[in-house]
């Protein structure tokens, strides 16, 4: 069974690099952030796939937690987004002149 | 004996689901149409691998916390869907391919 | 007031199964968090028919197998579609709201979005703009593939508001 669950944790890892490159190669930010959001559903997934592999079900907890931040952090993404512009950069680029180091 | 290959049944077809899911995010054309590859993956993928592991645990306090993540993940995945469709519709993106078909074109869409 | 105990029994049984300790010690923050909890939420005004809604719970125990039946329906199509058997064919459609409350209204939208294979993208007063991936989808939802198994909202919320 274990091995059983090995297979199944290296098809999660397979869909978790499939969801990278899309977040890498995405035409728009909104695809980034699709990307980012899934990765963050199959970590879950994979917390709890590893938690029966090791037979330790108190990892469990990080799964619960985890799935609460990835919705938080994707809401929170957007937030930035809709607001139209991503704030830190806008200040360095407000503050930086052509050759200056940060 | 059965319940173990009744959860590993389950198990296989959900990681089978991730791994289309994950293709589909890339063999569809926009934005728009690759939401519907994610939410294969957050319904009846996470649905699956969650139920066949809560198989394996029995009824303890293991699969009380596979439902709660069960739960969550149905209550927060359509919230996060809608909100990242919605900014990008107020962003202004438009779908691909949708001028073509009819019962579209009839309809005024954007207020 | 009703809603306040069902709210506290609900964060009882949710801790004592998180917890998984029952000596007295940790019942007892059990029972301090959970009051703090219900302190918050009257101090906030938040708890209502809306946002704790108990009396729909039979009416929501019977929708969700019936749209747990839909999402598996819905999967095997957008399975098909992603593997090519059957083509890609974007709509966006306006479908009007089978009920006009507000909790109506989200319950809706979010069943269409959690069902693979349709989107709800925007939503104006009185309908929801959905992007479907097929036109059968669209054809379906036109005629009201979940609207047809919807909870009957509004008449029990009259009720309840009285």
């Amino acid at each position: 069974m274990t091995i059983f669950l090995y297979v199944i944790g290296f098809s999660i890892l397979v869909t978790m690099a499939l969801a990278l490159a899309r977040a890498l190669a995405g035409p728009t930010v909104f695809d980034r952030i699709l990307a980012v959001n899934m990765f963050g559903t199959k970590a879950v997934l994979l917390v709890a796939v590893v938690a029966f592999i090791s037979g330790r079900t108190d990892v469990l907890d990080i799964a619960l937690l985890y799935s609460l931040l990835n919705f938080v952090g994707v809401a929170a993404a957007l937030r930035l987004v809709e607001r139209g512009s991503f704030y830190a950069t806008e200040r360095v680029h407000v503050k930086t002149k052509p050759g200056e180091k940060l | 004996m059965i319940l173990d290959w009744l959860s590993a049944a389950l198990i296989a077809a959900g990681a089978l689901l991730s791994v289309i899911g994950g293709i589909g995010l890339h063999r569809m054309p926009d934005f728009y149409c690759r939401l519907h590859a994610v939410g294969i993956t957050d319904t009846l993928c996470s649905f699956l691998i969650l139920g066949g592991l809560s198989f394996q645990a029995g009824l303890s306090l293991a699969s009380v916390k596979l439902f709660l993540i069960f739960v969550f993940l149905l209550f927060t995945s359509p919230t996060a869907s809608y909100s990242l469709s919605h900014s990008a519709w107020k962003w202004g993106l438009n779908p691909k391919g949708v001028e073509d078909h009819a019962p579209s074109a009839k309809i005024k869409v954007r207020e | 007031m009703k809603h306040y105990i069902s709210l506290a029994s609900l964060l009882m049984i949710v801790w004592l199964l998180l917890s998984g300790h029952y000596n007295p010690l940790m019942i007892g923050f059990g029972v301090i968090s959970v009051a703090l909890t219900l302190w918050l939420s009257f101090r906030m005004n938040i708890i209502d028919a809306e946002s704790h809604p108990i009396h729909l719970s039979g009416n929501l125990v019977k929708y969700w197998f019936a749209l747990a039946y839909k999402i598996f329906q819905a999967n095997v199509d957008v399975v098909l579609r992603i593997v090519g058997v059957r083509p890609i064919e974007p709509q966006l459609i306006r479908i009007p709201f089978p009920e006009q409350d507000d909790l109506s209204k989200v319950i809706y939208a979010n069943s269409v979005t959690l069902t693979p294979g349709s989107a709800s993208i925007e939503i104006y007063p009185d309908s929801v703009l959905v992007h479907t991936l097929s036109k059968e989808g669209a054809q379906a939802l036109i005629e009201g593939d979940i609207a047809n198994i919807f909870p009957v909202t509004s008449g029990v919320k009259k009720e309840e508001t009285q």
